[in-house]
């Protein structure tokens, strides 16, 4: 199946209504151009993805021991062998930040030691969380971001697809949203300036690029400007996390979307004071969290998402 | 975040209505020199006390958050997790914009007369 195809028989609505309570992972397919979900997780093995699959974990917050989910590390390590199940083995992971609660030694180490037993090549970005050691990101950078630019960012390619990790969660400015800066939007310019327009984009970082809700800050402020750099793609994907909850939008030939924590939910924009970890029933929380499967067809300009709660 | 109704559902409605208590009374206390921190929001938003004045931010949320001045003007805090504290001493006049360094929507002021 294939979410955003009409002609394969499962409507977009449909695909937006499933997504509202399905819960752990993302499962992505690029075909060609347009992104699209294939489902929840388990209906991945219906589909025919002789392209590349990959797949996105997000806001793992190792470290935290709040109500919300006194074990984050458990349920990563759930997510994990959720993901060592699937029928397709991934080609590779995303992880779109948040790795660690307060960014510790002993949390990176932990998060280490549980996602590395995906055997999985995993090309992380930083959240917030990620960079407040006293040498403000140091930490990171020499365990994630060795090969990277700057505070953390790169560009590789697979199957024809070219990836971008970005970051935006450093030199927040008084008053704003998710920030890039010049520095990283020069680069992303002339990143993608040579490549053809039929060149699949996959563009990932930790805070949404697009304003989700600006009261909480869940947007970036100049992600507009980086977007401006690529209207001559025909499939851009945009994956994010920070929000803790699946939302995904199309727009011309970018499709938005953000995949679910690992570690706990937080609430819908606007349905509670602010946001933060939502304490939930103990039988409801794994269905709030989950990984996301992301695979690509080739010619077939659609990528495919699948969001997998850890259980429902 | 919520944590009145945690406490009180963790810890029963006896201590939670002395919890609830004695954070009334720490806030009534507290308010010349103190800033706390809930549910995303600085409060008080904005502060006036005297030069020479300690003001202490306390982090209540679950949810780790930092202190940052808007222009540089005064020392940033490391990051504070749930309960932990910042302090700075403001010994020049002047009106202090300030704001949290990981969540930037959420700014405060100290006036300093």
């Amino acid at each position: 199946m294939s979410g955003f195809d009409d002609q394969n028989g499962v409507s977009r609505r449909k695909v937006l209504e499933c997504m509202t309570w399905c819960g752990t992972g993302v499962l992505w397919t690029i075909s060609g151009g347009v992104p699209h979900s294939l489902g929840i997780m388990g209906e991945a093995q219906a589909a025919d993805t002789k392209g590349l699959t990959f797949l996105q974990i997000s806001d793992s917050h190792v470290g935290f021991d709040k109500p919300a989910n006194p074990n984050a590390l458990g349920t990563l390590e759930e997510a994990i062998k959720k993901v060592n199940a699937l029928p397709q083995k991934p080609a590779f992971m995303i992880h779109t930040g948040d790795i660690s609660h307060l960014s510790k030694e002993k949390e990176f180490d932990d998060a280490d030691h549980v996602i590395s037993q995906s055997r999985l090549d995993v090309h992380y970005v930083p959240g917030e969380h990620d960079l407040i050691d006293p040498d403000q990101g140091k930490i990171y950078r020499e365990r994630y971001g060795k090969a990277a630019n700057g505070a953390g960012w790169y560009s590789f390619d697979a199957n024809g697809v070219h990836f971008i990790g970005l970051v935006n969660v450093v030199d927040l400015k008084a008053g704003g949203l998710g920030n890039l800066g010049n520095e990283q939007l020069e680069w992303l310019e002339s990143d993608v300036k040579s490549r053809s327009a039929s060149t699949p984009i996959v563009l990932f970082a930790h805070i949404p690029l697009w304003t989700v809700y600006q009261d909480w800050g869940w947007g970036t402020q100049d992600g507009a400007q980086a977007l401006s750099y690529l209207k001559k793609f025909g499939s851009v994907t945009v994956l994010n996390g920070h929000i803790h909850q699946v939302m995904q939008k199309v727009e011309g030939n970018v499709t938005f979307h953000t995949a679910r924590s690992t570690a706990f939910p937080q609430p819908a924009p606007g349905t509670a004071q602010s946001p933060g970890p939502l304490k939930v029933p103990d039988d409801q929380l794994r269905k709030m969290l989950g990984i996301a499967n992301v695979s690509f067809k080739q010619n077939e300009h659609r990528l495919a998402i699948i969001d997998s709660p850890l259980q429902g | 975040m919520l944590r009145p109704f945690i406490a009180s559902s963790m810890l029963g409605a006896a201590v939670g209505s002395l919890l609830a208590a004695s954070v009334l009374f720490a806030r009534a206390e507290g308010t010349p020199n103190t800033v706390f921190i809930d549910n995303f929001v600085f409060g008080p938003k904005d502060l006036t006390v005297k030069a020479g004045t300690t003001v202490t931010w306390t982090n209540r949320d679950d949810i780790p958050h930092g202190v940052a001045s808007s222009n540089n003007a005064f020392k940033k805090s490391a990051a504070l997790d749930t309960d932990e504290s910042y302090s700075f001493t403001f010994a020049t006049p002047g009106t202090y914009q300030y704001f949290c360094y990981l969540h930037p929507h959420m700014v405060g002021s100290i006036v300093v007369e």
